[in-house]
């Protein structure tokens, strides 16, 4: 199944994924997997817990090689040049990886120097970064003084510092209370608008979608649809994104309080 | 520097993405990141650092004080004369901080492996050896700011070495700190979870430490045990050992400081194999922190 409602343009898109297969000793995890976010695109990644959506999120950040098929940021093969591709590649992994006993400026500043960011511009970066997300008066506390929502807040900000056309958010708002969920979706969409970035957000939330995005359906390591919600509900002959979960996959996508 | 410009689609027409191979300034900065965050994580943790400098000041005012009359050392290079105990342990306990020091590391990286955050250093654009071997430079940059502690509180325990042995011995600090991180780096992703890390303690960090010279000189432990002084010989520690023994009266042990190089090259390789993104540890079995 497959709607293609995106443009085609001439330049690479930002995330390109083709035909990528992995296995974990004789478990395969994902099996021919494609897919594409263009820029300015926010592109739900739809799979239940287990579809591979990790796996998957870490064969683009090269965390490992993907045995067979193809990953390309910006058009950049992330296993052939990986310094390029992901030199643009900005990513907020589902477990906190921020340094509990470092300020949220020296957090930052540490992830600046990652990509080779000079001293006096890390800074105006990390400022700039930490009003985007509406933290920057808290920027010489501790992140351990942070809430949960706060602190994803200060990863996305992290993510942002070296300019990124792709954000990788891997089920960013799990354990978050709606105030916070809706803070930081709102933040990622508007950098969607205002800044151009292909954003790749993966999710078991369907409330998180809204019918402007696009969709990719994994499950159980395969693709089974890409396209727009419009697109996913016709295919699907359904009235709501959950039932056409439901039609697609079999299973009923796992809900949580909102 | 080669350059490559991208233009966006869809809604950010005319938006020009460049993107450059990182320019030797850049691998400086970053360098410089990695070391400064590993030092600044030690001084922010204050227990560690307490911790760190309590173990081996408590083998020195304690253990080696308390078998000063037990253990006669003879004149052995690079002393000139007889030299108390706790003269003749130093270098050990010096030792020892890297050897704690080094595993330390190690369980934090595996912890870090654990909890996703070694992602944040792995997804970096520069190359993964680099960026290995700059964490393991921080780490031992932590190593050697807590050794010159020691051996400042050393001081006034009588412990004096020439002034000039002060300096001399920072090239040999370096080199066994290279070597036992390395070695943690390479056994950080051999463990598979933090639980297995007990066993480091009982089949790494105390064989180690005590099948060496750092407490008793080799010809004492040939003595007592040929087969203990075949094993004393064969391991690294040992070296690393006598490599700060001598260094800290200006000297070279030559063969230590070959069997040092040559150790922490081959735990080195053995850590980047590990990490390798294509055929490594981690690569086979879905880390760091990786889930499907």
């Amino acid at each position: 199944m497959s709607d293609t409602s995106h443009t085609t343009a001439t330049a690479p898109p930002a995330l390109s994924v083709t035909g990528v297969s992995h296995s974990f000793g004789e478990k395969r995890v994902l099996d021919n997997v494609s897919l594409d976010v263009p820029r300015g695109s926010f592109t739900v990644l739809l799979g239940l817990n287990g579809a591979g959506k990790s796996t998957l999120f870490a064969l683009i950040t090269r965390l490992y090689d993907n045995v067979s098929g193809e990953i390309r940021i910006l058009g950049h093969d992330v296993r052939r040049a990986p310094t390029l591709a992901l030199q643009r590649l900005g990513v907020v992994f589902q477990s906190r990886t921020l340094d509990t006993d470092l300020t949220l400026m020296q957090n930052l500043r540490y992830h600046a120097a990652l990509h080779g960011i000079g001293a006096g511009e890390a800074r105006r970066r990390c400022q700039d970064a930490l009003e985007t997300v509406a933290l920057a008066d808290r920027a010489g506390e501790r992140v351990r003084s942070l809430s949960g929502g706060q602190a994803r807040r200060v990863e996305i900000a992290r993510s942002l510092l070296h300019r990124p056309a792709l954000l990788l958010l891997d089920e960013p708002t799990v354990g978050l209370d709606i105030g916070s969920r809706e803070s930081v979706l709102s933040i990622v969409r508007g950098l969607v608008s205002a800044r151009g970035l292909g954003v790749l957000w993966a999710t078991h939330l369907i409330d998180e979608i809204v019918p402007t995005d696009d969709i990719v359906l994994l499950h159980k390591g395969r693709v089974l649809f890409t396209g727009s919600v419009p697109g996913m509900l016709a295919a699907a002959g359904a009235d709501d994104m959950r039932q056409a979960f439901r039609v697609m996959t079999g299973t009923n996508v796992e809900t949580e309080a909102a | 520097m080669t350059t490559d410009t991208v233009m966006a689609t869809r809604d950010a027409p005319g938006v020009a993405d460049t993107i450059s191979r990182p320019g030797l300034g850049a691998y400086f900065v970053c360098f410089r990141g990695i070391v400064w965050r590993e030092v600044l994580r030690f001084l922010h943790q204050r227990e560690r650092f307490l911790s760190a400098l309590v173990r081996p000041l408590v083998w020195l005012f304690i253990f080696a004080a308390g078998f000063r009359q037990v253990l006669g050392v003879s004149i052995i290079p690079p002393y000139e004369s007889y030299v108390l105990y706790e003269v003749f342990v130093t270098p050990g306990l010096v030792g020892m901080i890297q050897l704690f020091n080094a595993m330390q590391s190690s369980l934090s990286m595996v912890y870090d492996r654990e909890t996703g955050a070694m992602r944040t250093l792995l997804v970096s654009p520069f190359p993964r050896t680099f960026l290995l071997s700059s964490k393991l430079i921080g780490g031992v940059a932590v190593s050697i700011l807590q050794v010159y502690v020691f051996l400042g509180i050393a001081y006034f325990w009588e412990i004096e070495p020439p002034m000039l042995g002060y300096l001399t011995v920072l090239p040999a600090l370096i080199l066994s700190g290279l070597m036992l991180g390395s070695l943690a780096l390479f056994m950080s992703s051999v463990i598979r979870q933090l639980e297995n890390f007990a066993g480091v303690m009982n089949f790494v960090i105390f064989p180690m430490f005590f099948a060496s010279s750092a407490l008793y000189p080799l010809w004492r432990i040939r003595e007592s045990s040929p087969l203990l002084y075949e094993i004393c010989r064969l391991n690294p520690f040992t070296h690393a050992v006598e490599l700060i023994r001598f260094a800290l009266y200006g000297q070279i042990d030559w063969t230590s400081l070959a069997i040092v190089i040559g150790c922490t090259v081959l735990f080195l390789g053995a850590a980047v194999f590990a990490y390798n993104p294509s055929k490594g540890l981690i690569a086979r079995r879905g880390g760091p922190g990786g889930s499907a």
